[in-house]
């Protein structure tokens, strides 16, 4: 204190008087700069949303001698995936045995009037079961746990299974493409369908499409 | 003796809410990154509305490009020190007859996805990293020279907690992939995981009736 009193009453230059008034500012500059600099790249290399993923079950390879159950054939839906996002489906079997009972073939599309609408449906029984599951337990209606809703959703499913066993055929042509295999897939869990199955396509219903693409618009 | 005066002041901003903001945002952007990783390929998943999210240990990917060609990548299971990466390596080797150094092992454990015949792998590790994509040209998965499905059964020896996910690009052949599946199939791999984009999609039971 007394040193500072000292200066004070020694100070005869108006300098020095200024040189302590110099501003306590710091250049900040360098440090926005660095800031700046991480900042942009951490926003860069961050990933906000996470991947998705689709579970996929298939079917174990069955010995050729094991006993296959037999499907109705009034109860299968078979849908064809081909090139340019084509879609074409059919109902029943194609038996190469009896040409005059051939089912017809129809195209669809993955608009929201497509495909998505044959399904739904098909599988309206088990779909409205479901949404008034779903509705009952949002409105809160129907007391169960949150957690519990899908273990119920996939009762409701099985028991589908047993009893009206509708089942969905799901094939390809040679020139189909991944994405709308994945879509046909994603249409499948939007409809709630319970029972399908991925198979090769056979001969007949490769001609069938031929057949449909050769037929003249009219 | 003359002082020249300063007559001209320098224009301050006052930076520090900038500052503050920066330093706000920065701090956002660090905790909540997740890197990343580098792929070998880009490949532009299909979109689903599927809302599982991706596990992110423990798992094997095959990668589909547009081109149909295959790649893979594997992690070191739960944790890095089990090495499984340089152990599947290491199982390759013996049964394609390829030697690799313990170094190029050891490098291997540390990289990501990748897509070449084994007998070009130790060149790809070698390589300089700007040098790498180009020597990416797919696993062959023919049937004479199937390599991926070696890959897969080795991941599954050594990590059998390791989960199939299959990476796909939305333009690539179907027939690549479902002969993937059928591989997976034989492999007795009968549960995988689709990677997708996340999709919402509204469905009015009123219209379908």
């Amino acid at each position: 204190m007394a040193e500072i009193i000292q200066n004070e009453g020694g100070g005869k230059h108006k300098g020095k008087k200024r040189a302590k008034k110099l501003s306590t500012h710091i250049d900040m500059t360098p440090m926005v700069d660095l800031f700046c600099l991480l900042l942009t790249f951490f926003m860069l290399t961050t990933a906000f949303s996470k991947p998705k993923v689709m579970d996929i079950m298939l079917p174990k390879d069955q010995p050729p001698d094991a006993i296959r159950q037999k499907i109705d054939d009034s109860k299968v839906l078979n849908v064809i995936l081909d090139e340019k996002d084509r879609v074409f489906y059919y109902f029943g079997m194609a038996n190469p045995s009896k040409p005059d009972k051939m089912p017809a073939l129809l195209e669809s599309n993955f608009s929201k009037d497509g495909i998505r609408k044959v399904l739904l449906k098909r599988n309206l029984k088990l779909y409205s079961r479901i949404d008034s599951l779903n509705m009952g337990v949002l409105k809160g209606d129907i007391k169960i746990p949150r957690d519990s809703v899908k273990s119920e959703i996939k009762k409701l499913k099985s028991d589908d299974k047993l009893n009206l066993g509708y089942i969905v055929l799901v094939k390809a042509t040679e020139k189909a493409k991944y994405g709308d295999f994945v879509n046909l897939m994603d249409e499948m869990s939007i409809a709630n369908i319970p029972t399908y199955s991925i198979v090769e396509m056979s001969k007949i219903e490769k001609k069938m499409v031929e057949d449909f693409k050769n037929k003249p618009v009219n | 003796m003359s002082k020249v005066k300063m007559t001209v002041r320098t224009p301050k901003m006052d930076m520090t809410p900038m500052v503050d903001l920066f330093c706000l945002l920065l701090t956002f952007f660090m905790l909540t990154t997740s890197f990343r990783p580098q792929e070998a390929v880009q490949v532009d998943t299909p979109s689903s509305v599927s809302e599982n999210i991706a596990p992110e240990k423990n798992v094997f990917t095959i990668y589909v490009s547009k081109e149909g060609k295959v790649f893979y990548n594997l992690d070191n299971g739960a944790d890095s020190s089990l090495h499984i990466r340089g152990k599947v390596l290491k199982d390759m080797a013996t049964q394609l007859q390829v030697n690799f150094t313990p170094q190029q092992i050891a490098k291997f454990e540390d990289l990501a996805s990748f897509g070449m015949p084994l007998k070009d792998l130790p060149a790809w590790i070698d390589a300089e990293g700007s040098k790498r994509d180009a020597m990416q040209t797919g696993i062959p998965i023919d049937s004479l020279n199937n390599e991926l499905i070696y890959w897969v059964l080795f991941s599954r020896k050594q990590n059998p907690e390791a989960f199939a996910t299959i990476k796909g690009d939305s333009e690539a052949d179907y027939k690549v992939v479902s002969e993937i599946f059928e591989m997976l199939k034989k492999n007795n791999v009968v549960k995988f995981n689709l990677t997708t984009n996340l999709e919402k999609v509204e469905v009015n039971i009123n219209d379908i009736k």
